[in-house]
This record gives structure tokens, C-alpha cells and sequence, in this order.
């Protein structure tokens, strides 16, 4: 269906073939001689890129699925109904393939369940991130199951789903408040491996606050995207409402991102860190501060007045980026700060190939969804609740 | 009156009491100090000669793979060594400056009152025994090597080469030798009685009774008494513990950092709901006022163009209505007119009937 008009053959797909193939042959390695035969982790740099790439800036980077049904479903912005859709299945995506890449990091991947059925650790905040996590990821499944009903034709299940939306989106909310949160207090167990600039004791609310960044800039950023290579597949009432979603969602980045800086600064000063602002571990701060924080929020805020769409896309670029960047740095960068630099953590390629492959087989699993199902478009039988 | 002021204030004390119980039981000046016997071991590196030995007899009671270089190749201390999953202990050399002789320093798990690796385990793989020992099961081990994070001092470490069953290694200060009333391996086989096993508590005395003893032979510092809410193994030195590369851990124990956080979960999980579905209710109720406004606003336009068309139309009737009348009396006096006109005429024909046709031509019938 998606491959009406060229061959299968075109340049897109042939990438995709050819990293697809090359992470299953990473994905043999990794699986029969182990993780140390892929990877660059050692014993004082236990999680790299497969954590803070992957599951870190995975987790909030699909955090644009609560912030959109939060915005259409709870806070009454009706006019984001069609960007719930695509919010969601990108969450989904996003959660599902989190959990996937956590199989090739972890030693026993198979025993994954055990801390939800068979030995719970519930002092732990990497069990509390478990358990949203899990229940998230099914939350999700279940908020866009719609989609994949309506393409089937299942109406009375569909149905049903419709019904749960509103506790569905709650549920989202909570969940994601608290996992969101609880990426950054997993580090709050080591004061003395991560740089004083990016430890606090508020690491949850940086890290929860940052998440609606990640999911608005991320929205505009696929927006922007989607509207690249798959226009086809946006029906009226999208395109219409498309301008709108991006205008709104800047203007909301615009704000958070301004209070992200404020809180900051704060935190900076009740610690007492400022010190350590002329350090070359400073440059790094500021230049994600400034750079990654009060540009984007700058720029939204003149693209929001402006009405111009270009300087939205460039601010959601440079808000997505910035995610990774803050991710990167108190996960690996700023982590482990105090050790030679011989014993520092830098990732081998084979662990860069398969994060690419990971992301890779999300860009083409939301293809296949959404040349398929009513994601971009209302299924023209189910008009009333979509 | 009287009888329900007594009661509410019964009421008030019940809760209070009950809340002040529950607080005094479970947070407010509770604290852990570790099993009461639990074993620990002083490390005293003014005694330490970097013989290796300590290393020797803990690969060999833990069955662990025979090292590339012998135990008696003293070489190795030139390169920092860290521990490994092979490799539970090390020691470490360190030239200070303005020693005329290397310190050494032994490094191994250092058995927290309070593992932050316990606290940090999700499957509770770590258990610490109540003769100071911290273990680990690597039946439950996801491998997720979280504690590996949470330790403040780097110990834990993992198999990364074995792709079938790889586990997190450290050291059990020999857990089930001292089960057996045994000492642990490096203990039983340092010549030097660098290393002292014993109560934690009687290690302390022992430790500053050293210190008080020869106040120039070490730093007046017991690493290990708080760091990380307090260790079972317990070091001295003759220089600041940062030189011999151990690191500055605070004095707070794991689950002091962490319960603020999850202490949280539980209130987001319980007000949230109630927030957002207010949220929705103000955003519904909005709606809902909002339609309602508007179909009053609808009604009132309606009517207002209603009842403006009406009087249009009433005056137009009452117009219409006039302008017949009007007619009709015209018509009428008209008709009178010409009647009177006609019987005149006709008077007068029959009074003289000579001008009967110029009468008739100058009147003809109707002019509405």
C-alpha cells in the first residue's frame, strides 16, 4: 500500500534493509559471546549508550504520548485530537522498543519479569521505574489498540477501548509522572560519582519537567517529519489542525523550557555550585543550558509570535537535541566524573550499530503502522470518538 | 453543647496519639546501627607491606582462576589494579609525597551497614547477614548492574565476557568460613597483622586506641566509621585516605537518598488522579457553560430577530389594515358621491330632459 509509486527498491529502503541486516549480526554477537564482546562497558562504567541513549532518551523522548492525550483528553484542547493518534503510537513504539533494547543490556534479559513476579526489590527505584514502565507500556498498547482495530474491522472491541480513554489517560499521566521521575532518582544513590552540577536532590522533578519538553518538541519534530514522508497518508481534518498543534505545543516548550532554566538556576544556587561554573565540566553545563534550554525556549517564543513555522521546527530540532544531551551527560558524560580519563566510558561502534538498529526498527515498525491504520488519518467508519 | 466539645476533642487526641505512634515507630528517630555483633576488619596500612598475600589466600578459598602474573611478583603493585570478577581483592601502592616509603592499601567490598547496592537491587539479590557480611544471589540477578552504579566505593563487578550466566562478583568477607568459626582468606594469611578480624564495635576501640597511642603515626580518621552510613571494614593510614585513592563518600546511608523519592510514588499515585480528573471536570464544566452560553445567546438572537420581524409585520398589517379602511371609506364616499350625483342627474333629466347626453359623457364609472 505504502509502495505505490516507486519499486520497494528506493533508496530509503535499502538503508533500511542494510542496517536491519547488519544489527541482526550484531544481535548474534551480543547474544553468543556475551556483552563484552560488543561493548566498551567495564567495571566502573556499567551502563553506556544502551542505557543513556536507549532507555533514557527512549523513555522521554515518547513522552509526547501523555503530554497529547493529557492536553486533548483532560485539559479540553480539543483541537490536538488529531495529534493524539500519532502521539501515542510513537509512545508506544517508543516504550516497546525500550524494553527490547534492554534485552541486549541486560546479563540475564530472560529473567526481565522477575522483579514484577518473582523477587521484588522494593526499595529499589529502578523496581519502581520497572514497574511504570511495564504497566505504562501496556497502557499504551491498549490506548492505541483503536487503531489497529478500526484496520481489522473490529468494531465492538474498538469499542470498548474508545470507552476507556478517559482512565486510560489518567493512568498514562500517573505512570509517566512517576517513571519519568524516577529515571533521574535512579542516580540520587550516587552523590559521589555524578558532577555536582547535574546531581541534585530534585533529579526527579528535572527529569519530569524535561520530559514535557521531550514530548512537545518531539511531537512537532515527527510532525515535521511524517509531513515529509507521509503527507499522503494525513486526511483533511490533520493538515488542518497540523499548524495549530505545532503552534500550541511551542508555546507550551516555550514556557516550560523557561521555568526548566529558572529551577535550575535555583538548584545551582541552593547548592552552591556555582564554583563550578569555570570548570571545563561548566562549559559542558552552560553550554547545555544555554544552548539546549533558553535557545529552544527562545526561539519557540519568537516562531509562536512570528507565526513561523520554520523557526518552531528548528527550536523542536535543538529541544529534542537537548534532551539527549542533558540524558547523555548525567548518565555518562558528568557520570563518573572524578575517574582518570583513561578509565573513562566512550561506546564502541558495535554498541553505536545497535542503538542505530533499534532506532531503525522503530522508524520502520510506525511505516508499516502508519501506511496501514488510521494514524494520520479518521477511519472514514469511525468518525465519532477517534 | 458541652457533650460534643468533649468528643470532638477526644477525637482530636485519638488521631494525634495514633499519628504520633505511628511516627515514632516508623521514621522520625529510628535509625540503624548495624548488628549489634556484626564482624568486620581493620585494615591498618602503617603495618601493610604490599606482600600480596591477602590476594593469594582469597583467590585460593574462592576457588577463583589462577592470575597470568604469580602472587610473588611484586611488579604488579606498579600498575593501579582495580578488583575484577575474577579478582576480589587487590592492593594498590601509593608513593606520597613527601614520604621516603610507599603506603599500601588493600581494597575489597567494604561490607556497608547499609549496602547501597542492597538498597538499589531490584530482585533483592544482595542480603546483609547479621555478622556484617553483604552477599549476593545469583539466582534472582537480572543483570541490570544498577548496584554496580549505586556503590559509592566501585566494587561490584560483573562477568561481561560470558554471555550464558554472567553475574555480579565481589567479595563475601568469606560469609561461609565465618559460619564455620574460620577467618576470611586474606585475614588468616597476612603476616603482618595488617589486617585485624573482629566486632566492628571492639575494632573502633581498637582503632582509636592506635590513634590515641601514636597520634604521629596516623591521621586522626577512621575510614569507614560514617562513610555511607558506616562500613564493616574500617581503615587507618598515615596520610589522608584521598591519597591512598578512597574516595569522599558522605555520611548519609543509600536509602537516606533515595526514600524521599520513592516516598513520593505513593502521594503522585494517590492525589494525581484526583488533580486530573479535576482538570477534566473544570475543562468538561467549561464545555458545558460554554455550550450552554451560546445556545442562550442563539435563543436570545432568535427571538430578538423574532419579535423585530413581528412588529415589521404588525406594522405592516396595521398599515395594510389602515390603508383598506381608508379605501373602503373612500370608496364608500365615493359611491355616496356618485349615487347622490346620479339620483341629481336623474332629477334633473326628469325635470328638463333636453341635457340627458352631455351629463353622461363627462362621468364615467370608477376612478380607483
Amino acid at each position: 500500500m505504502g509502495n505505490n509509486q516507486k519499486s520497494f527498491w528506493h533508496a530509503g529502503n535499502i538503508l533500511t534493509a542494510i542496517i536491519l541486516a547488519g544489527g541482526l549480526v550484531l544481535t548474534f554477537l551480543r547474544f553468543y559471546k556475551g556483552i563484552g564482546a560488543v561493548s566498551n562497558l567495564d567495571d566502573n562504567n556499567p551502563w553506556g549508550i544502551w542505557i543513556g541513549f536507549d532507555l533514557m532518551c527512549g523513555v522521554a523522548l515518547a513522552a509526547g504520548g501523555y503530554v497529547t492525550s493529557a492536553s486533548c483528553y483532560l485539559f479540553g484542547m480539543k483541537h490536538y485530537h488529531s495529534a493524539v493518534r500519532p502521539a501515542i503510537t510513537t509512545a508506544f513504539l517508543g516504550y516497546f522498543f525500550v524494553v527490547v533494547a534492554l534485552l541486549y543490556d541486560l546479563g540475564h534479559p530472560f529473567r526481565l519479569p522477575y522483579p514484577l513476579v518473582y523477587s521484588q526489590g522494593t526499595t529499589s527505584l529502578l523496581f519502581e521505574v520497572g514497574l511504570c514502565v511495564s504497566l505504562y507500556v501496556s497502557v499504551l498498547f491498549i490506548e492505541w489498540s483503536p487503531a489497529a482495530f478500526e484496520w481489522l474491522g473490529w468494531r465492538k472491541v474498538r469499542n470498548i477501548v474508545v470507552k476507556l480513554t478517559l482512565p486510560l489517560t489518567i493512568m498514562g499521566v500517573v505512570l509517566s509522572t512517576m517513571h519519568q521521575s524516577s529515571l533521574g532518582a535512579l542516580f540520587l544513590i550516587a552523590p559521589g560519582k555524578l558532577h555536582p552540577l547535574w546531581y541534585s536532590s530534585f533529579m526527579p522533578v528535572f527529569f519530569f519537567i524535561s520530559s514535557m519538553v521531550a514530548g512537545t518538541s518531539m511531537v512537532i519534530f515527527e510532525g515535521t517529519l511524517a509531513h515529509k514522508g507521509l503527507h499522503r497518508m494525513m486526511d483533511e481534518t490533520h493538515l488542518k489542525e497540523a499548524h495549530g498543534v505545532a503552534f500550541g505545543f511551542a508555546k507550551a516548550a516555550s514556557f516550560i523550557l523557561a521555568g526548566y532554566f529558572f529551577i535550575k538556576v535555583f538548584d545551582i544556587t541552593m547548592d552552591n555550585d556555582w564554583q563550578y561554573l569555570a570548570t571545563g565540566y561548566g562549559a559542558i553545563f552552560l553550554v547545555e543550558m544555554f544552548g539546549f534550554v533558553l535557545l529552544p525556549s527562545f526561539l519557540y517564543a519568537i516562531g509562536v509570535r512570528e507565526k513561523n513555522l520554520k523557526i518552531v521546527r528548528i527550536a523542536s530540532v535543538l529541544g529534542v537535541l537537548g534532551i539527549i544531551v542533558n540524558r547523555f551527560n548525567v548518565s555518562m558524560v558528568a557520570f563518573n566524573w572524578q575517574l582518570p580519563a583513561a578509565e573513562r566510558y566512550f561506546p564502541s561502534l558495535m554498541e553505536i550499530g545497535i542503538s542505530i538498529f533499534v532506532v531503525t526498527l522503530i522508524i520502520t515498525t510506525y511505516r508499516f503502522i502508519t501506511t496501514r491504520m488510521p494514524v494520520l488519518f479518521e477511519h472514514p467508519e469511525y468518525k465519532d470518538a477517534h | 453543647m458541652h457533650r460534643r466539645k468533649f468528643l470532638s476533642l477526644l477525637g482530636g487526641a485519638g488521631i494525634a496519639s495514633t499519628v504520633g505512634a505511628t511516627k515514632a515507630t516508623a521514621a522520625s528517630n529510628a535509625s540503624f546501627d548495624g548488628y549489634p555483633d556484626a564482624k568486620g576488619v581493620l585494615h591498618d596500612s602503617t603495618r601493610c607491606i604490599g606482600c600480596r598475600k591477602c590476594e593469594e589466600g582469597c583467590n585460593k578459598v574462592n576457588n577463583l582462576p589462577k592470575p597470568e602474573k604469580p602472587f610473588d611478583d611484586l611488579s604488579v603493585l606498579d600498575t593501579k589494579r582495580r578488583t575484577s570478577a575474577t579478582v576480589h581483592t587487590v592492593v594498590n601502592k601509593y608513593n606520597v609525597a613527601g614520604l621516603d616509603h610507599p603506603i599500601f592499601r588493600k581494597q575489597q567490598c567494604n561490607h556497608c551497614m547499609e549496602p547501597a547496592c542492597a538498597s538499589a537491587c531490584f530482585v533483592k539479590a544482595f542480603t546483609k547477614n547479621s555478622d556484617g557480611s553483604v552477599t549476593y544471589n545469583g539466582d534472582v540477578c537480572v543483570g541490570c548492574r544498577y548496584c554496580m552504579i549505586a556503590c559509592p566505593f566501585s566494587v561490584p563487578t560483573f562477568e561481561y565476557d560470558d554471555p550464558i550466566d554472567p553475574l555480579v562478583q565481589k567479595c563475601t568477607m568469606c560469609h561461609p568460613l565465618i559460619k564455620e568459626g574460620k577467618l576470611p582468606g586474606c585475614v588468616q594469611s597476612c603476616p603482618k597483622e595488617a589486617l585485624t578480624f573482629g566486632k566492628r564495635e571492639d575494632l573502633i576501640e581498637i582503632a582509636r586506641e592506635r590513634i590515641r597511642k601514636h597520634p604521629d603515626r596516623y591521621v586522626k580518621k577512621i575510614y569507614g566509621e560514617k562513610e555511607a552510613g558506616g562500613t564493616n571494614w574500617l581503615y587507618l593510614a598515615p596520610v589522608k585516605h584521598t591519597e591512598l585513592g578512597q574516595p569522599v563518600v558522605g555520611s548519609k546511608t543509600a536509602p537516606e537518598l533515595t526514600a524521599g523519592a520513592l516516598g513520593a510514588v505513593p502521594m503522585v499515585v494517590g492525589i494525581w488522579p484526583v488533580l486530573l480528573t479535576g482538570a477534566y471536570a473544570i475543562s468538561k464544566r467549561k464545555e458545558k457553560i460554554a455550550a450552554a452560553d451560546q445556545k442562550a445567546a442563539v435563543a436570545q438572537a432568535v427571538s430578538e430577530t423574532q419579535s423585530a420581524a413581528d412588529d415589521k409585520l404588525k406594522a405592516a398589517m396595521d398599515k395594510a389594515a389602515k390603508d383598506k379602511e381608508a379605501a373602503i371609506a373612500r370608496e364608500t364616499k365615493k359611491a355616496v358621491a356618485q349615487a347622490e350625483k346620479e339620483f341629481e342627474e336623474k332629477l334633473a333629466a326628469l325635470q328638463n330632459p333636453e341635457s340627458e347626453e352631455v351629463d353622461e359623457s363627462s362621468k364615467p364609472e370608477g376612478d380607483a
